[in-house]
């Protein structure tokens, strides 16, 4: 495709975005090579490999990648792909193993990826079969940031906290404990379902499109919140009922809805089914309040890292992976989180509220899947291509000099939206890392 | 607390041993015929969508469990292969208070993911009683297992078919048949349906 073709598909001034990119296989095969072998994706989480050996399978765009804690200690991520005929090196989800065998021709690799055996080395290879240079195929870049796993394929991309930007603060959020301290977090298990929908509907979902609220309304109507046996409606605790809600666009595509407590930044009454509960929370954000000080005012809500990371900051708590599949197929995992050391009581209060909310057995997200998979089957069509779809909300309404950095909005906003495809239409471009990380765009404003 | 655990290890046994842990007595086939009966009628509740009335068959303190299954190495199923009651995540691990809600959220009529409602069939098969307690004569609490298929039709062309096993507890009372305890294994690993909007 032309490269000044997918200007035209996201026409960010005039707020439109063609639903090509939703549905075409031509741009989705672009997709995976532009932007999944580019973008810093989210493989996994450290708790899930905690002990040497320990290895987690995952993915990474369409294929498959293994995490893996070598025998010294050391995180590695590789592509899931023998190098003599690419059969799957490993087959199971997760485990503990000294070596990763090939069912095919019984090639062997260590847990750092080197090639170790190969049968009939010296009669069939002379011996002389450079091991090194067939080791299973690392990615070119590894971070562990507060015990989430991020990966990429570009030896040229930025580093993670580059890349971030100033979302660091707002993952922070979702990574950090209730209390305040940095890091800590544990999945508790993971959920993986193959949904009916292109990826970017789930991304853009998360980057703050607060705006379909209306679609949960039957969750709301019946209430399943922390406090709901105790009466009150709605999905969640509403925490952030005295704060101001921020909607924020940053320049490297992510996207977050947060919000700012006022002055005061008192304890909302929360979790109120359980006493236990009630005051071990209420205890988490005192301290917090002390640990952080001002830096306390800020509270998660969602946010989508470029391109296909997403997180839920409280209620629930977690991150996500939209695993691209097909132009119109999605695979979501879905990794909750808890404090590694909250009460037992806790941890299994939120396992099962975790279960109720989300993913594919999820009261609320149930809703959200409907949406996303027909909306995508019924943008499809060859009258349907013709119309895009309508960005055109809250246009110009945000601030460029708030202390949170990015393209503040205090009001619902698809700005979030339009920085996210404008971002992706860099990357189709093939557009160099400047660009991407937004350098060119904080050129244009300062020049301005 | 021992005397749980016995009582467990006897479940255990009696599902380990198979078809020889019961006698096939007419009182063993009586007592098939009748959970048979229960399953049609639960079937008939669910397929045509009286939700409320398929609560009422559900003990209050039912544990309704579908474990997540993993693809894990040979020799390790047992410990490894399903996630737990109890711990960690799973695709159901709820109470009545929970599926109460679930019902009453299709019942808003804008669950839009049920909205408009799926057609269902459940066909349930291969039913064993594996225990029975205290005894075949005056039976008060049995583990049934048993397989399902269950077929949805979604709006126009959304289809899903979930198949698996089901290991049920059902405890016979003044009030009728209850289910106490249902696991359910669905035979995939990552699950190839959008959504769990029904009731296995």
């Amino acid at each position: 495709m032309p490269q000044n073709e997918f200007d035209k598909l996201v026409d960010i001034d005039k707020g439109f975005v063609s639903r090509e990119i939703f549905v075409d296989s031509d741009v989705y095969k672009e997709e995976l090579s532009k932007v999944f072998t580019r973008a810093w994706l989210m493989v996994g989480h450290e708790s899930l490999i905690p002990n040497p050996g320990d290895f987690f399978t995952s993915r990474m765009g369409e294929e498959s990648v293994i995490l893996c804690r070598d025998k010294k200690g050391e995180i590695h991520v590789f592509l899931n792909s023998c190098r003599h005929r690419g059969m799957k090196v490993c087959r199971y989800e997760s485990g503990n193993t000294s070596l990763f065998t090939c069912p095919y021709h019984s090639w062997t690799y260590t847990t750092d990826g080197k090639l170790q055996g190969v049968p009939l080395y010296k009669t069939l290879y002379d011996g002389v079969l450079d091991r090194e240079a067939n080791s299973l195929v690392s990615v070119a870049k590894l971070h562990n940031y507060k015990g989430s796993i991020w990966a990429t394929w570009d030896k040229d991309a930025p580093d993670f906290l580059t890349y971030l930007g100033d979302a660091k603060i707002h993952l922070d959020q979702a990574l950090d404990c209730r209390d305040g301290r940095e890091g800590g977090s544990e999945v508790i298990g993971v959920h993986k379902w193959v949904f009916p929908a292109n990826w970017k509907f789930a991304a853009e979902n998360f980057l703050g499109d607060t705006y379909h609220n209306p679609s949960h309304r039957s969750v709301d109507l019946i209430g399943i919140g922390p406090s709901a046996a105790a009466g009150k409606k709605g999905r969640r605790d509403d925490e952030l009922e005295k704060a101001q809600h921020v909607w924020i666009s940053f320049p490297q595509g992510h996207g977050v809805h947060s919000a700012l407590q006022p002055e005061a930044n008192e304890y909302i009454e929360s979790f109120m089914d359980n006493p236990i509960l009630e005051e071990y929370f209420r205890h988490c954000f005192e301290e917090r309040k002390k640990r952080l000080g001002e830096n306390a005012k800020l509270l998660p809500f969602v946010g989508t890292i470029f391109p296909n990371t997403s997180y839920h900051g409280r209620q629930p708590r977690g991150l996500c992976a939209w695993h691209p599949h097909s132009p119109t197929s999605t695979e979501g995992w879905r990794f909750f989180l808890v404090d590694k050391d909250a009460p037992t009581e806790a941890k299994d209060y939120l396992r099962r509220y975790y279960m109720r909310y989300s993913g594919p057995a999820g009261m609320t997200e149930q809703d959200d899947m409907e949406n996303w998979l027909y909306a995508t089957a019924a943008s499809t069509g060859t009258i349907a291509r013709r119309y895009p779809f309508n960005y055109q909300q809250s246009m110009g309404a945000y601030t460029t000099d708030h202390q949170l950095g990015g393209q503040v909005s205090l009001q619902i906003t698809e700005q979030i939206a339009r920085g996210f495809y404008n971002r992706w239409a860099s990357y189709m471009r093939n557009a160099g890392w400047d660009e991407l990380l937004g350098a060119s765009a904080q050129n244009r404003q300062a020049a301005e | 607390m021992n005397a749980m655990v016995q009582e467990k290890d006897k479940v255990a046994t009696a599902t380990a041993t198979g078809n020889s842990a019961i006698q096939r007595t007419p009182e063993y086939y009586r007592l098939k015929a009748d959970a048979e009966d229960f399953y049609y009628r639960e079937s008939d509740l669910l397929d045509e969508r009286r939700f409320r009335e398929w609560l009422d068959i559900l003990a209050d303190d039912i544990v309704y469990f579908m474990p997540i299954r993993r693809n894990v190495k040979f020799g390790q199923h047992a410990a490894r292969e399903n996630t737990k009651q109890g711990e960690g995540m799973s695709w159901f691990d709820e109470d009545k208070w929970t599926l109460s809600k679930r019902v009453d959220q299709i019942l808003t009529g804008v669950h839009y993911a049920e909205e408009p409602l799926s057609r269902i069939t459940h066909m349930v098969s291969n039913v064993q009683i594996k225990a029975v307690r205290p005894d075949l004569d005056k039976p008060s609490e049995l583990e049934v297992t048993s397989r399902f298929l269950l077929y949805q039709n979604r709006v126009e062309y959304e289809t899903y078919t979930f198949v698996g096993r089901r290991n049920d507890t059902i405890r016979i009372t003044e009030s009728g048949w209850k289910v106490a305890r249902r696991e359910i294994l669905l035979e995939q690993n990552i699950l190839l349906a959008k959504n769990l909007t029904m009731f296995f």
